[in-house]
């Protein structure tokens, strides 16, 4: 479905990502960890389209999604949860839904969807008119990823959506995460916390300083490797 | 009370808190009847540069332009006004909103698209190229406008739009002598801010424009297309200085091809005092500097008359020292606050007596 092929990202001389390549089928759910700076983020707005690579392609249902603005790939198919969840603090919650169905055609079936959301997350019902900025942690990220299925995309990217929430709430995150991979959507999902993303990814790609692909595999697979945890402990410990 | 509310409770209390104080002061220094004619001449001034602050800081917010050629959009509204002057009144001003809002268009797709992801100063340098080209070609003979207005230059008499008698003379109400241009511009500026609030708020556009004014890069990660919002925004704020331009070129009737520089001036620097991120805070600013300016020009001493503008911009300094953040940025409970400041400020001086 997703496919990078020894891609790279430069910002000026500096290498953010090297040579990576990737792969998402239909249905899975991809991990992609590694510590602060490895280049995760940088690889999501790389495919977003918010950041060109210098070299390698990309490529979404087979074809190729360099150059295409941020607004032309997510009517691709491919959304993201940002860092930071980044609502639109100023607007209300309903008015924050709303954003997330304007590359629709289909206004009616959108405004059907956006009801549904408050169903499916009923604190964002509940909270409809609140203004973005009055909203907690855990609260901003569940807008944050209806948000982005309201586009219905095929293909939802998640940055880091457990950054600086409490542990009940990434246990929330995470419950979220398994009722979307049982739907059959189909997720990257970029996490510091290596543990919790192994444990629900189908694969995992780990990810080491300059944007290399130091490990993949399932979880199985990562844990029959004798250096892994050394190597990715090891990893977190220099970040 | 939260932010928005906080917001809206500010811009409104401004206005009201504005008009009683121009009231106020200008019935002191003239008396009671002349102050309520005087007052109501500076609030259609005020008002015309709330809608001119308002179309800066739209596209301030929406693609982080200071947008200098606005001037340059009046200026084109004006020479329109020429030239279809003979056309009747309603024939000049649809095509004076039209052809602005066409050139406010093209500026957009011509001179600000190509340089839209450039650096702020790079954008700010554009806007000055664009305002200097347009000026520049209305100075030279192209279209005929130098030579029709060449007149303007040095101290021949200034060719401008013929009034409309109708609409500037004077009728008395209760004493006090009002235009119908007057009443038009309230009319016109009222329903334009009300009318643009509404879009903003009830429409998907409006919205799209508010989540791109907030975070332009995640409204197009969230779909909403940069080239439809921004060419909108040029659309609306294109619009807005047609109307402009026809209110105060039928106020001032002069036609020249820098005409638009000063009311831009008033127009930036009032939203800069009202606080050019917020759309209600611009028009504010606006409406505090254009009124101010207009009750000192109408009540300053006549050797004093030309020095209107600093005493403008004094004010101006004021307002930014005390609120840095623009007037916006007042909270809402205010005035409660320095009630109380003021009631416990005496304890201490007996006290200390």
């Amino acid at each position: 479905m997703l496919r990078l092929i020894d891609v790279s990202v430069h910002y000026g001389r500096v290498a953010a990502v090297n040579d990576l390549t990737l792969e998402v089928n239909q249905g899975e759910l991809v991990g992609l960890i590694g510590h602060n700076g490895a280049g995760k983020s940088t690889t999501l707005w790389t495919i977003t389209g918010v950041q060109r690579p210098s070299a390698g392609q990309i490529t979404f249902e087979g074809r190729s999604v360099v150059g295409v603005s941020p607004d032309g790939i997510l009517r691709r198919g491919i959304a993201l949860v940002p860092e930071n969840r980044r609502i639109f603090s100023r607007l209300s919650v309903g008015e924050n839904l709303h954003i997330g169905t304007s590359a629709r055609r289909d206004r009616r079936a959108a405004q059907a969807d956006v009801k549904r959301m408050c169903e499916r997350f009923p604190v964002l019902g509940s909270l409809y008119d609140r203004q973005g900025s009055k909203l907690s942690g855990g609260e901003q990220q569940q807008l944050a990823i209806a948000r982005a299925l309201l586009a219905r995309p095929r293909l939802l990217l998640l940055d880091e959506p457990t950054l600086g929430l409490a542990p009940l709430i990434v246990d929330q995150v995470f419950e979220i995460l398994q009722e979307l991979k049982e739907e059959g959507v189909t997720i990257l999902l970029v996490e510091q916390n290596a543990a919790r993303t192994i444990e629900v990814a189908d694969r995992t790609y780990v990810m080491r300083s300059g944007g290399r692909i130091q490990f993949q595999g399932t979880a199985d697979e990562l844990a029959s490797m004798g250096d892994f945890e050394t190597a990715y402990i090891g990893l977190a410990e220099t970040a | 009370m939260n932010e928005a509310s906080r917001r809206y409770a500010a811009v409104s209390g401004g206005f009201v808190a504005t008009v009683l104080l121009v009231v106020l002061v200008l019935s002191l220094i003239v008396g009671a009847g002349e102050g309520i004619q005087y007052t109501l001449d500076s609030l259609a001034y005020g008002s015309l540069f709330a809608v001119m602050a308002l179309g800066l800081a739209l596209l301030f917010n929406v693609m982080g332009l200071m947008n200098f050629a606005y001037g340059e959009l009046i200026m084109a509204g004006a020479y329109v006004m020429y030239f279809t002057r003979s056309w009747g009144w309603l024939g000049m001003i649809l095509m004076t909103v039209l052809v602005v809002t066409i050139l406010s268009l093209l500026m957009e797709l011509i001179a600000f698209r190509p340089v839209r992801d450039a650096s702020p100063v790079v954008l700010l340098v554009t806007s000055f190229a664009v305002s200097y080209g347009i000026q520049q070609l209305a100075w030279t003979d192209v279209f005929g406008l130098a030579h029709r207005f060449d007149s303007t230059i040095g101290t021949g008499p200034q060719k401008g739009v013929e009034p409309y008698p109708w609409l500037t003379n004077q009728f008395d109400v209760g004493g006090v002598l009002v235009s119908r241009l007057e009443i038009a511009t309230f009319i016109v500026t009222g329903v334009l801010l009300v009318g643009l609030t509404l879009l903003l708020k009830k429409t998907t556009l409006g919205i799209q424009l508010r989540a791109s004014s907030e975070d332009f890069r995640m409204a197009q990660l969230t779909g909403v297309r940069a080239n439809w919002v921004i060419s909108a925004a040029f659309g609306i704020t294109g619009v807005l200085a047609g109307a402009v331009a026809i209110l105060y070129i039928l106020r001032t009737g002069a036609v020249a091809p820098d005409i638009g520089q000063g009311p831009l001036f008033v127009a930036f620097v009032g939203g800069v005092i009202g606080g050019l991120g917020s759309l209600g805070g611009a028009a504010l600013g606006g409406f505090v500097l254009g009124a101010i300016i207009n009750a000192l020009s109408a009540t300053l001493p006549i050797t004093l008359k030309s020095h209107t503008q600093l005493f403008a911009f004094l004010v101006v300094i004021a307002i930014l020292v005390l609120v840095p953040n623009g007037l916006v940025s007042i909270r809402g409970d205010a005035v409660k606050r320095l009630w109380r400041r003021v009631r416990r400020s005496p304890a201490p001086a007996e006290g200390a007596a």
